[in-house]
């Protein structure tokens, strides 16, 4: 059978469940006992599976399959989830992933071998790697605590090992570091018990690392305990001589310390193997690994829906078009007939032809949780590969946008992203010495404003380093010294969306390779929005992005300039005014008026648009106050018609690049508007 | 032998012609809206069945002398690649067939206006026709470059 034709749907499918897998994913990170997450991932890796053997895709369907294998052992509890299954099974994901996009790009799933990975994967079920090495460790939590001679050894302690320190544990082993459990107790007229704790602390983070402490660190902070507490704790030392670090300390009564032996000699060889796999996963992931995705808990749910190619959506939009030009006609046909009949159909008309025009755009609407999908896992990966500590907040994932502007919009905002986790959020050190909490923190919010769709990316990082702005901006001939100073902050920190502008010191994998953010930028504009930044020093920085809700239709309001018909779309206009001629000054070549107690430049559209009738000054001027951001300025034009629904078309290939035109509209007499874009006036 | 056909087309008493595949309708002056930050030739853009096109005038493009347009005058129009372009021509009316034999190398003359975009010469009935090369004539590849 010719499976050619269900190629384009197994793609589709294929990338949504990977997706929604890789969702489930990070959350069985999070919370390892859910079942239910498990069942999902379950059930989404066997559709996979059965999808791409149905299709022929051997490599695809191999994988799956002993991906399947392990998570039902998982499921079945003879495995227990750690971080280093989590790992290879989102490598899984990957590769699935590029099998997927190679078959986009070449019709066939191409040559990666899928082999070291399912080694792995059949090393995660026969070796018993997980399960033997955790089960051990617990066996011998309570009594494999070597005796020495100097030092007291209590066979009870409270505290225990859960998954992530077992973890932590085991890969501190295969590292040659011992593992300690440590009880101190404190004498009993201590009186700054947290104080004394605190010296403790410190002491011993001169020589490892303390992974878990019982009562929490913050309660001992508060002295909520009683005279003793409990440590885990890695270190290369051994136990005597930790313990002697320790009994330095005055006010201490005793100190009772164990080794954790995870394992029983015979499976050394085992280990071995082991050492291998997992000496990559350093200590530090298991504290890193926490990305917070407070997303709101969804299951996937399931709605009656019909898969329809875009295409098609687009031939019935440019129908609604018609109709709208059409309907406009009519209107205008109306004006110079009066006829009540004729009046009534063409407001009925209207009306039906706008509820259809909503109607079609809802179609398109698709939810932006589409794009941010993918960037926890983004997020998680990078700050596993950069060691900073991140949590991503999300919000506004149901806000809805064109389905054009969800295809352009991932990659800026991957960029925004990086660049945020990259130079905004300082290494964790720098962090704690600036008293921030150590994982910084990222927030991608979407919401609807008016005819917009805001996003944002924030974080609490550095912010713009002003000076380093302007020096580069300087020294790249970007902007000349005179102008920049007399900028303020936010006019430098924008100069981050210069051509050329990129002030990473170091070029990392991740950003800075020279591109910056007028890609980011131009991607923007071209979908017909803005973007701009704002930063405090030390506080964080923050990307705006405001995009139009739809690209296709607007509302203008339709001026003449000279003998020509221009739109001006509405939501850049704030208001409409006339203003006396005779209050026009001149500022540095500049005409501005004064309005409102505000200086505003007055652009003569005229002249912009190279109209050549010369129209004389009257004593009144029509002025169309536009704005861009917090920026306006007042246009100029000869007569004002009305506001209309115009249909964008674009002027196409042959006279692109024109940055004043946004396009052109059909009027209803079949005449042609230019578009006027009032952001390329700022 | 291959007969290839070419739409003719007058400006002046000049002869002309451009490869049939590239030609999608010819339609009469119709009106056009300026657009402004182009270069001087291009007239604007016209609305061609709810399309927006560029309008070229082919007179300005090869320096020759304007004149109003009247009732013989044509719009071209005129597809390349994924561009599409309305040329405005003096008239045109007739699809001619040439074969290889009547067609010659363009002389490479300099000192006239036309020749970068004349691609070969084509003869029949007496006629001398100048095959125009369209990707100079709307100078197609500085607008990639531009891209």
């Amino acid at each position: 059978m010719d499976m050619n034709q269900y190629i384009d749907i197994f793609i589709e499918e294929s990338k949504e469940h990977l997706q929604s897998m890789n969702q489930l994913l990070l959350k069985l990170e999070e919370t390892t006992d859910d079942l239910s997450i498990l069942n999902e991932i379950f059930r989404i890796a066997h559709t996979l599976k059965g999808m791409s053997s149905t299709m022929g895709y051997m490599k695809m369907a191999h994988l799956t399959h002993e991906m399947e294998s392990v998570l039902q052992s998982i499921r079945n509890k003879e495995i227990l989830v750690n971080v280093y299954i989590i790992d290879v099974l989102f490598e899984c994901f990957d590769t699935l992933e590029e099998y997927v996009n190679e078959l986009i790009k070449n019709g066939a799933e191409g040559d990666i071998d899928p082999k070291p990975l399912i080694e792995k994967l059949t090393g995660i079920m026969n070796n018993d790697y997980a399960s033997t090495d955790i089960s051990s460790i617990r066996d011998n939590e309570n009594n494999d605590f070597k005796q020495t001679n100097n030092i007291n050894i209590a066979s009870k302690f409270s505290i225990e090992l859960e998954e992530i320190t077992r973890n932590a544990v085991n890969q501190a082993r295969e590292r040659d570091f011992n593992s300690f459990k440590i009880k101190v107790v404190l004498t009993h007229n201590c009186m700054l018990k947290s104080a004394r704790a605190f010296i403790v602390f410190n002491t011993l983070e001169k020589f490892g690392e303390i992974i878990k402490s019982k009562p929490s660190a913050e309660e001992i902070e508060d002295e909520k305990f009683d005279s003793s507490f409990e440590i885990i704790f890695i270190t290369k030392l051994d136990e005597r001589t930790v313990a002697k670090e320790i009994q330095g300390i005055s006010e201490i009564d005793e100190v009772i310390i164990g080794e954790i032996m995870a394992e029983s000699s015979d499976d050394s060889v085992l280990k071995d193997k082991l050492v291998e796999e997992v000496a990559e996963y350093q200590v530090e992931d298991i504290e890193h690994s926490s990305i917070d995705t407070k997303g709101k808990k969804s299951k996937a749910k399931t709605s009656k829906t019909v898969r329809v190619d875009i295409d098609r959506l687009d031939n019935l939009m440019n129908l609604v078009s018609e109709l709208i030009i059409i309907k406009t006609r009519l209107e205008d046909i109306e004006d110079s007939k009066l006829n009540t009949n004729m009046d009534d159909a063409v407001e009925y008309l209207e009306r039906i032809t706008t509820s259809l025009h909503d109607a079609v755009m809802k179609v398109r609407m698709v939810p932006i949780e589409r794009v941010f999908n993918r960037f926890p896992r983004m997020v998680r990966d990078l700050s596993k590969e950069l060691g900073k500590e991140i949590n991503l907040y999300m919000t506004g994932e149901e806000t809805e946008v064109d389905r054009t502007v969800i295809d352009e919009i991932g990659d800026p905002l991957i960029h925004l992203l990086r660049n945020s986790i990259d130079h905004g959020i300082e290494d964790p050190n720098i962090r704690e010495r600036l008293n921030k909490p150590k994982a910084g923190n990222v927030f991608l919010r979407a919401y609807p404003d008016g005819n917009n769709v805001v996003i944002e990316v924030e974080d609490d990082g550095q912010g713009v380093a002003i000076e380093k702005v302007k020096n580069k901006a300087i020294s790249k001939g970007l902007i000349s010294k005179e102008v920049v100073e007399n900028m303020n902050d936010h006019e430098i920190a924008n100069l981050l969306f210069k051509p050329g502008f990129s002030t990473a010191e170091r070029i990392s994998d991740i950003s800075g390779r020279g591109v910056g953010l007028d890609v980011v930028k131009t991607k923007i504009e071209s979908l017909g929005g803005l973007v701009e930044v704002h930063s405090e020093a030390n506080e964080g920085t923050k990307f705006i992005i405001r995009l139009p809700l739809t690209l296709a239709i607007i509302q203008a309001l339709m001026v003449t300039i000279g003998e020509e018909k221009y739109a001006l779309p509405l939501n850049s206009i704030k208001e409409i005014t006339t203003i006396k001629s005779d209050s026009i000054r001149k500022v540095q070549n500049q005409e501005v008026v004064l309005f409102r107690n505000n200086t505003l430049p007055i652009l003569r559209m005229n002249e912009i648009l190279q109209v050549n009738e010369v129209t004389e000054d009257s004593d009144e001027m029509i002025i169309v106050v536009v704005k861009k951001g917090d920026k306006t300025a007042g246009l100029v034009v000869d007569n004002l018609i009305g506001q209309q629904e115009v249909v964008i078309k674009s002027l196409g290939k042959y006279l692109s690049g024109i940055k004043i035109i946004a396009g052109a509209t059909i009027l209803g007499n079949g005449q042609i508007a230019l578009i006027v874009d009032p952001n390329s006036l700022f | 032998m291959a007969i290839q056909e070419y739409v003719l087309f007058k400006l002046d008493s000049e002869y002309y012609g451009i490869d049939i595949h590239n030609v999608e309708t010819i339609e009469k002056i119709m009106p056009m809206t300026r657009v402004p930050y182009t270069r001087d030739f291009i007239k604007g853009v016209m609305n061609l069945r709810g399309n927006v096109v560029p309008v070229i005038d082919l007179r300005k493009r090869f320096k020759l002398r304007e004149k109003e347009y009247d009732d013989n005058s044509r719009i071209i129009i005129a597809k390349l690649d994924e561009v599409t372009v309305g040329m405005i021509v003096d008239s045109s009316s007739e699809v001619i067939q040439l074969v290889e034999e009547d067609i010659d190398e363009a002389p490479s003359l300099k000192g006239t206006n036309e020749e970068n975009f004349v691609k070969c010469i084509g003869k029949k009935n007496n006629l001398i026709i100048m095959i125009i090369d369209l990707y100079k004539a709307l100078d197609i590849n500085s607008i990639e470059k531009d891209l």
